[in-house]
C-alpha cells in the first residue's frame, strides 16, 4: 500500500554503503516546525480517494442519497413560493393543500435519504479510516527497527489516534460538506431560473470570497498543521510519563513535571487559539456578504417588482434561496477548518506510511525452509550510525548443534550481534549466512520461524501466561506450554497465580517478578522449538542455583540445536563449545573455556573477577588493566 | 458527569459569560434579519400598490432597511465570530486544566494502580477522552445558550405577529426535546462503548510497538495484525452503531421540524386568504422557520456531543476521584535522617490474596551493607518497594531512624532513598536530562562525577555528542549495561543518605561491576546501602546478607558466616566459583 521508496529492493554487492545521513533523510518522522507546505492538499486528497476507491458502489449510493436529500432540501423555498404567488394570492385554498401535503412528503424524502448518506457515508469514511489505520500498523510492522528506535511511542500514537481521529470527524462531516456543495450549485441554478438578472447581482460578491480564501489559505494550513503537532508533542509527553511513573515518584520529580507539561500544553493551547482564530475570521466575512447579497435582492429586487419584472414571491424565494446559500458557506467556512486540520493530519499518517523501509525482503526472496542450523558472521562490520561501525570486521561460525557463548564487557556489541543474526538491521560490509542462505536473500518472516531468541529485556504482553508462552506458535498446545516452563522451572510458581496459566498478566508483566518474566521470555522461545536459540542475558536476573536446574534440563532440549547465548555470569557459559570475547566491537579470543582461561587474555581476567573471592574490590578491580570501563 | 464539567467551565466565568454574552447576540441579530426581510417584503408589496405613500418614500425606506440589513449581518458575523472563538478557547483552557488535573492525578497515584491499568488506557482517556470533553464545552456548552436563546426569541417574536400560527410552527419542538432526551442516552451508552473499545485499541497498539522486538524476533507481525483487526473492527462497527442511532433519531427531529413548514403555510395561507395576515407576516414567519434550520441542526450535533462528552468525562473522573493508597495525611511530618537507620520489624506483604513477604526483619545502618539474595520471586525488589513506601506493608513496620515510614510525608520518605530499581526506565531524551532527572539543577560536574561513579563516564565521553546523545524510549540506543549505569548514575547523583540498588549490575560484566562498587566505597560515606545481586562476589562484603525464599529469611550472616553454614547460600557460591552442586562439572 505504502509507495516504496527509491531506493528499490537491495542491490546484489552485499557492501553497498548507504548514504551517511540516509537516516535523517527518510527514516523520521518530522515532529519539528519546519516543514515544506508545497502541494500538501492534492496528494492527500489523492490518496484519500486512493482509499474510498474500493467502495465506488456504497459512494455512488451515498451520493445519489446527497443529491435527493439536496433537492428536497432546495424544494422547500420553492414550494413556499408556490405557495405564496400560486395558491395564496389566488386564494386557491385546495392547492394550498396540495402544496403543504407536498411539504410533508418532501420531508419524507428528507428524512430517508439523510438516514441513508449518514449511514452510508459514515460506513465509507469508517472502512477508509480502518484500511488507513491497518496500513499504518502494517507499515510499523515492517519498518526497520532502527526508526522505532528513534521514535517515541507516544508520537506513533498520536498519529494513529489523534490524527485518524482528525480525519474522521473531517469524513464524517463530508456529508455535510458534499451536501452543502451541492446545495451550493443547485441555489446557483434555481436563481438563474428564477430571475437571471437579480441572480447575477446577488452572485456577484461570490468572486470576492474566492479571493479572501486563496489569501487566508496557507496561513490556516500552517496554524493547524503546527497545532497538531503541539498535540501530539503533549500526547508524547503524557506517555512517558505514564511509562516511567516509578521513576518520576521515585526522584520526586512530579513538581517539575507538571511545569514541563504546563509549559507543552500551554504552547498547543497558544497554536489552537491562532489556529481558532484563523478558522474564524472567515465567518464575519462571509456574514458581510450575505448581508450585502440581502440588501442587493431588497433593493434591486424591489426596483424589480416595481418594474413587474418579477413577481413578489419570486423576491421572497429569492431572499430565502440567498440566505439558504450562504448557510451553506457559512458552514463550509465552519468545515472548511476541520477540513484543514484533517488535511494536516492526513499529511502526518501519509508521512509515516511513505517512510521506505529499511529492511526488506527482496522481491525473490524465498522462505529458508529446513535448515541444520550453521550460522556464519562473515567480515561483518556494522554501526546503528553507519559513521560509527560497533561492530568490526566480526567473523565466526556457529556449527549445526554447538552452543557458541559471547561475552565480552558491557557495550562491546554482543547485543548487536544477535539482532543482526536475525536482520533487525542490515550489515553495512561483510554477510551473515544460515546454512548456506544470505540472510538478505530469505524472507524475514522465515528467519523468524527457525530462530528463537530471548531478548536481554524480557518483555510480556497483557495476556495471559498461556498466551504468553506460546505467543506465535500458534499449534503449540496447552502441554507444550506447560512443558516448556517446566524445562524452565517456572511451572511451580505460575501454579500458584490465582488463574495459574490462565492468568492475565500485568502491562509488561509487572505483576511477576523480573526473573520471573525472564523465566517466562524463555519458556516463549522454547515453545518456538526454533533451530537456532539465541539467549541474551536469559538467565541474568535469575539465582546461580535456579539457573543451574534450567541448564541441567535445557542439556537435553539444546541437543540439535544452535544456540547463541551471552552471559556476563561467566559460570553460565562455561561449557559452551566455543566461547567468542568481544571488545569494543571486534573478536579478540575465540576458543574454550580451558583454553580460554590457559591463556593470559581477556577472558582469564574476566574469569579471574568472576571468581576469586576478593578482599579488596577497589585494588583488585583497578588490577584488571586492560580491560577499559566500557566499549569506546 | 456534565454537571462537573459545566463547573469546570464556570470557573472561567468571564471567558464563558463573554462568549454566552456573544452567543446571545449572535442569536438575537439572526433574529432580526427575518423581521427586516419581512418589511422589506411588506415595503416592495406597498410599491406595487402604490397606496399611502410616495414612490420615493417607500424606495428610501427600502434602501434604509437594505443597510440595516448589511449592518446587522456584520454585526451577526462579529459577534459569531467572537463566540466561536471565544467558545473555542474556552473549551481548550477547560480542557487543558483537565489534562493538568488528569497529568498530576497520575503523577501521584499509587503504583498498585499502575500496576493494574495499562499506559494504553491511561492514553486513550488521556487523548481522545479529554478531546471529547472539550468538544462538548465548544459545541456544546456555548452553542447550548445561542440554541436556546434562538428559539425562545424566535418564539417571541412569532408569538408577536401570529399566536397561533405561533404554536403551530413551534409544535415540533416538545417533540424535539423528548426525542433528544432519549438519544441522548441511547448515545451515550454507545459512545461508552466506544471510549472502551478504542481503550483497547490503544492498549493493543501501545503493547505492540513497546514489545516491538519481541514481535520481530518471532516474526509475528501477522499474529499482531490479527489481534489488531479485531479490536480495530470492533470500533468500527460501535461507530457505525453510534452512527445509525444518531441518524435515526436526528432524522425523526429534523422531519418533526419540516412538518411544521407544511402547517405553517397551510394554516398561515387560509389566514392570509381571509385577511387576517399580511403576505409579509407569513413571509416573516418562513423566514424564521428557516432560521430555526440552524439550531436544530446544531442540537442533534449537541446532543451526540453531550452524549460523548458524559461518558468521556467518566472516564476521566474516574480516574481523577480514585483516592491514592498512599498519601500524606495530617499528621505526616517531614522525616529527619540522622543516622541512617533503616529497619523491617516483622513486616508481611503481599500485593494480591498471595503473600510476597513474611515476617521480614532486618535493620541496615549508616556505612554499613545489606546484601539481599534470593530465587526469581522471592521477594527481593518486594523489600525495596516497601522502602520508599511504592506500597505499604501489611503487618509490620518499616522504619527509619525509628520513624514508621507512614508518619512521614511521602517526598521526604523518598528524597531520603535512592533506589535504582531492576529494570529501570529511562526517558526520551539527552543522556545528561536522563542523569539530572532526580535534580535538574545539578551542575555539569556533579552530573559526571555521578556517571564516573557508575562506570559510565568515559563511554558517554566518547560519543560524538558526549552528554547530549539523545537516547530513544527506555534508553535505546545504549546497550543493557549501559542503561543501567546511567540509571545508577541518576540515582547517585540524588546522594540520597539510604542507597538500594536492585540487581542493578546483572547486565553488567564482573570487572565493570567491581569497579562500581569500589568506587561507591570510595567516594561516598555515611550511606546505608542495600544491595540484591545475583552475582555473590557483589555481596561478599556486605556487613549482612540474606538469603530470602518464598518470602521469608531463611539464612542470614556476613559471607564467611554463611559460607560455614553449609546451606543454600554456600550452594550458590560454589556453583559460581564453578563448582557443581553435584561436585563439579
Ligand atoms: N539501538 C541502538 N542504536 C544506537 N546505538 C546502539 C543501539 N543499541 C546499542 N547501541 C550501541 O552499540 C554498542 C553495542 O551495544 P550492544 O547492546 O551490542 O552491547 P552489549 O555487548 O550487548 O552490552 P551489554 O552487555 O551491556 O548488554 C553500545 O555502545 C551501544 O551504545
Ligand atoms: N506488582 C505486583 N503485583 C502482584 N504480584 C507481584 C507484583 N510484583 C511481584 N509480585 C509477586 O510477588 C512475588 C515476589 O516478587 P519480587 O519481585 O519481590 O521477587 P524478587 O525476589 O525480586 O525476584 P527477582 O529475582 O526475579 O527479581 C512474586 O511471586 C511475584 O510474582
Ligand atoms: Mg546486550
Ligand atoms: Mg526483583
Amino acid at each position: 500500500m505504502s509507495t516504496t521508496s527509491n531506493n528499490s529492493p537491495q542491490t546484489k554487492q552485499p557492501n553497498r554503503q548507504r548514504p551517511a545521513n540516509a537516516e535523517e533523510e527518510h527514516g523520521k518522522l518530522n515532529e519539528s516546525d519546519e516543514e515544506m507546505f508545497a502541494q500538501l492538499d492534492s496528494t492527500v486528497f489523492k490518496r484519500f480517494f486512493y482509499y474510498a476507491s474500493p467502495y465506488k458502489k456504497q459512494m455512488l449510493i451515498a451520493t445519489l442519497a446527497v443529491i435527493g436529500f439536496t433537492l428536497a432540501n432546495l424544494a422547500l423555498p420553492l414550494l413556499v413560493k408556490f405557495g405564496i404567488d400560486d395558491a395564496i394570492n389566488n386564494t386557491n385554498s385546495n392547492l394550498l393543500k396540495v402544496i403543504a401535503i407536498s411539504i410533508v412528503g418532501v420531508a419524507g424524502i428528507y428524512w430517508f435519504t439523510n438516514f441513508l448518506q449518514n449511514v452510508l457515508i459514515t460506513r465509507v469514511a469508517l472502512t477508509v479510516l480502518y484500511d488507513i489505520r491497518a496500513d499504518m500498523f502494517l507499515q510499523l510492522q515492517r519498518l526497520a527497527l532502527s526508526f522505532s528506535d528513534k521514535t517515541p511511542i507516544g508520537a506513533l500514537m498520536a498519529r494513529m489516534f489523534g490524527d485518524v481521529g482528525a480525519l474522521q470527524e473531517m469524513l464524517e462531516s463530508s456529508i455535510e460538506i458534499i451536501g452543502d456543495v451541492l446545495t451550493l450549485f443547485g441555489i446557483i441554478v434555481i436563481l438563474l431560473v428564477l430571475d437571471v438578472h437579480l441572480a447575477l447581482v446577488t452572485l456577484a460578491i461570490v468572486p470576492a470570497l474566492f479571493l479572501i480564501r486563496i489569501v487566508w489559505q496557507p496561513f490556516a494550513r500552517r496554524a493547524f498543521l503546527r497545532m497538531r503537532r503541539n498535540s501530539s508533542v503533549v500526547g508524547v509527553y503524557l506517555d512517558q510519563n505514564v511509562s516511567g511513573i516509578r521513576v518520576v515518584q521515585a526522584l520526586n520529580r512530579q513538581e517539575e513535571n507538571t511545569g514541563i507539561m504546563g509549559g507543552k500544553v500551554h504552547t498547543f493551547f497558544w497554536s489552537a487559539v491562532r489556529a481558532s482564530r484563523l478558522g474564524g475570521v472567515l465567518m464575519p466575512t462571509v456574514e458581510l456578504m450575505t448581508g450585502t447579497a440581502l440588501a442587493l435582492v431588497l433593493v434591486v429586487g424591489g426596483g424589480r417588482v416595481l418594474s413587474e419584472s418579477i413577481e413578489i414571491g419570486t423576491m421572497v424565494a429569492f431572499l430565502l434561496y440567498v440566505q439558504r446559500f450562504f448557510e451553506p458557506i457559512r458552514t463550509l467556512t465552519m468545515h472548511y477548518a476541520l477540513l484543514q486540520r484533517a488535511v494536516a493530519s492526513g499529511h502526518r499518517i501519509f508521512e509515516l506510511l511513505d517512510i521506505p523501509l529499511e529492511v526488506e525482503d527482496k522481491s525473490d526472496a524465498k522462505p529458508i525452509g529446513d535448515i541444520t542450523g550453521r550460522i556464519e558472521f562473515k567480515n561483518v562490520t556494522f554501526g546503528y550510525d553507519p559513521a560509527r561501525p560497533i561492530l568490526r570486521n566480526i567473523s565466526f561460525v556457529a556449527e549445526p548443534g554447538q552452543t557458541i557463548a559471547l561475552v565480552g564487557p558491557t557495550g562491546s556489541g554482543k547485543t548487536s550481534i544477535t539482532a543482526l543474526a536475525h536482520r533487525f538491521y542490515d550489515v553495512q560490509e561483510g554477510s551473515i549466512s544460515i546454512d548456506d542462505h544470505d540472510i538478505r536473500d530469505v524472507t524475514q518472516q522465515s528467519i523468524g520461524g527457525v530462530m528463537g531468541m530471548v531478548l536481554q529485556e524480557p518483555f510480556l504482553f497483557s495476556k495471559s501466561v498461556l498466551e504468553n508462552v506460546r505467543y506465535n506458535t500458534l499449534n503449540a498446545t496447552r502441554e507444550d506450554v506447560v512443558a516448556a516452563c517446566r524445562v524452565i522451572g517456572a511451572h511451580d510458581f505460575v501454579m500458584q497465580l490465582d488463574d495459574g496459566y490462565d492468568t492475565t498478566l500485568e502491562q509488561r508483566g509487572s505483576n511477576l517478578s523480573v526473573g520471573q518474566r525472564q523465566l517466562l521470555s524463555f519458556a516463549r522461545a522454547l515453545v518456538a522449538d526454533p533451530k537456532i536459540l539465541v539467549l541474551d542475558e536469559a538467565t541474568a536476573n535469575i539465582d546461580s542455583y535456579t539457573e543451574r536446574i534450567i541448564q541441567d534440563a535445557l542439556r537435553k532440549l539444546l541437543e540439535g540445536r544452535t544456540a547463541l547465548v551471552i552471559a556476563h555470569r561467566l559460570s553460565t557459559i562455561r561449557n559452551s563449545d566455543q566461547i567468542i570475547v568481544v571488545q569494543d566491537g571486534g573478536i579478540v579470543e575465540i576458543g574454550t573455556h580451558d583454553e580460554l582461561v590457559a591463556s593470559t587474555g581477556l577472558y582469564s581476567q574476566l574469569w579471574q573477577t568472576n571468581y576469586t573471592s576478593f578482599d579488596d574490590i577497589a585494588d583488585n578491580a583497578n588490577d584488571l588493566t586492560g580491560m577499559p570501563a566500557s566499549s569506546t | 458527569m456534565l454537571k462537573r464539567i459545566t463547573k469546570l467551565t464556570l470557573e472561567y466565568r468571564w471567558h464563558f459569560t463573554a462568549s454566552a454574552v456573544f452567543a446571545f447576540t449572535t442569536a438575537v441579530t439572526s433574529l432580526f434579519i427575518p423581521k427586516l426581510l419581512g418589511q422589506g417584503v411588506d415595503d416592495a408589496i406597498a410599491l406595487i400598490e402604490g397606496r399611502n405613500a410616495s414612490r420615493g418614500e417607500i424606495e428610501s425606506l427600502l434602501l434604509t432597511t437594505a443597510l440595516l440589513v448589511v449592518l446587522v449581518s456584520t454585526l451577526r458575523g462579529t459577534t459569531g465570530f467572537g463566540q466561536m472563538f471565544l467558545g473555542e478557547t474556552l473549551s481548550q483552557r477547560v480542557s487543558n486544566q483537565l489534562r493538568m488535573l488528569y497529568f498530576d492525578k497520575l503523577q501521584v497515584l499509587s503504583f498498585s494502580f499502575h500496576d493494574r491499568v495499562h499506559t494504553g488506557q491511561l492514553m486513550s482517556r488521556g487523548l481522545s477522552d479529554i478531546e471529547g470533553v472539550r468538544m462538548f464545552v465548544q459545541s456544546g456548552l456555548v452553542q447550548i445558550v445561542r440554541v436556546f436563546v434562538m428559539l425562545v426569541a424566535a418564539a417571541i417574536f412569532m408569538v408577536q405577529i401570529d399566536l397561533q400560527l405561533a404554536i403551530l410552527s413551534l409544535s415540533f419542538v416538545p417533540f424535539m426535546a423528548y426525542r433528544s432526551a432519549r438519544l441522548r442516552l441511547q448515545l451515550r451508552k454507545v459512545w461508552r462503548e466506544i471510549q472502551d473499545a478504542l481503550g483497547d485499541l490503544t492498549t493493543t497498539m501501545q503493547e505492540n510497538l513497546a514489545g516491538i522486538r519481541v514481535v520481530r524476533a518471532f516474526s509475528a507481525q501477522k499474529y499482531e495484525e490479527s489481534k489488531f483487526e479485531v479490536t480495530a473492527r470492533e470500533v468500527v462497527e460501535l461507530r457505525m452503531n453510534a452512527a445509525r442511532t444518531q441518524a435515526r433519531g436526528g432524522g425523526a427531529i429534523s422531519f418533526s421540524f419540516l412538518i411544521a413548514w407544511a402547517v405553517v403555510l397551510w394554516v398561515g395561507g387560509e389566514k392570509v386568504i381571509s385577511d387576517q395576515l399580511t403576505i409579509g407576516e407569513l413571509t416573516q414567519f418562513f423566514f424564521y422557520l428557516a432560521l430555526l434550520r440552524f439550531p436544530v441542526r446544531m442540537l442533534i450535533m449537541i446532543i451526540n456531543s453531550t452524549a460523548r462528552a458524559s461518558s468521556a468525562g467518566g472516564r476521566i473522573f474516574e480516574v481523577l476521584d480514585i483516592p491514592s493508597e498512599i498519601a500524606d495525611d495530617t499528621s505526616s511530618a517531614p522525616l529527619e535522617v540522622t543516622d541512617g537507620v533503616l529497619r523491617f520489624d516483622n513486616v508481611s506483604f503481599s500485593y494480591g490474596d498471595a503473600p510476597a513477604l513474611r515476617g521480614v526483619s532486618f535493620e541496615a545502618s549508616k556505612d554499613h551493607t545489606v546484601g539481599i539474595v534470593g530465587a526469581p520471586g522471592s521477594g527481593k525488589s518486594s523489600i525495596t518497594n516497601l522502602i520508599p513506601r511504592f506500597y505499604d506493608p501489611t503487618h509490620g513496620t518499616v522504619s527509619i531512624d525509628g520513624t514508621d515510614l507512614r508518619k512521614a510525608t511521602i517526598l521526604s520518605v523518598r528524597q531520603a532513598i535512592g533506589l535504582v530499581e531492576q529494570d529501570p526506565f529511562l526517558f526520551d531524551g539527552t543522556i545528561r536530562d536522563n542523569i539530572r532527572y532526580g535534580d535538574v539543577t545539578a551542575s555539569a560536574e556533579k552530573v559526571v562525577a555521578a556517571a564516573s561513579i557508575a562506570q559510565i563516564h568515559e563511554f558517554i565521553d566518547s560519543l560524538p555528542d558526549g552528554y547530549d546523545t539523545e537516547l530513544g524510549e527506555r534508553g535505546v540506543g545504549l546497550s543493557g549495561g549501559q542503561r543501567q549505569r546511567v540509571a545508577i548514575a541518576r540515582t547517585l547523583l540524588t546522594d540520597s543518605p539510604i542507597l538500594v540498588l536492585d540487581d542493578s549490575t546483572s547486565s553488567v560484566d564482573a570487572g565493570t561491576d567491581a569497579r562500581i562498587r569500589g568506587a561507591l566505597k570510595e567516594l561516598t560515606t555515611g550511606q546505608t546501602t542495600i544491595i540484591i545481586a545475583h552475582r555473590l562476589g557483589s555481596l561478599q562484603h556486605a556487613d549482612e546478607i540474606i538469603v530470602l525464599d518464598n518470602g521469608s529469611v531463611v539464612e542470614r550472616g556476613s559471607h564467611d558466616e554463611l559460607i560455614a553454614l553449609n546451606g543454600h547460600y554456600r550452594a550458590l557460591w560454589d556453583l559460581q566459583r564453578g563448582r557443581g552442586v553435584e561436585g563439579g562439572e
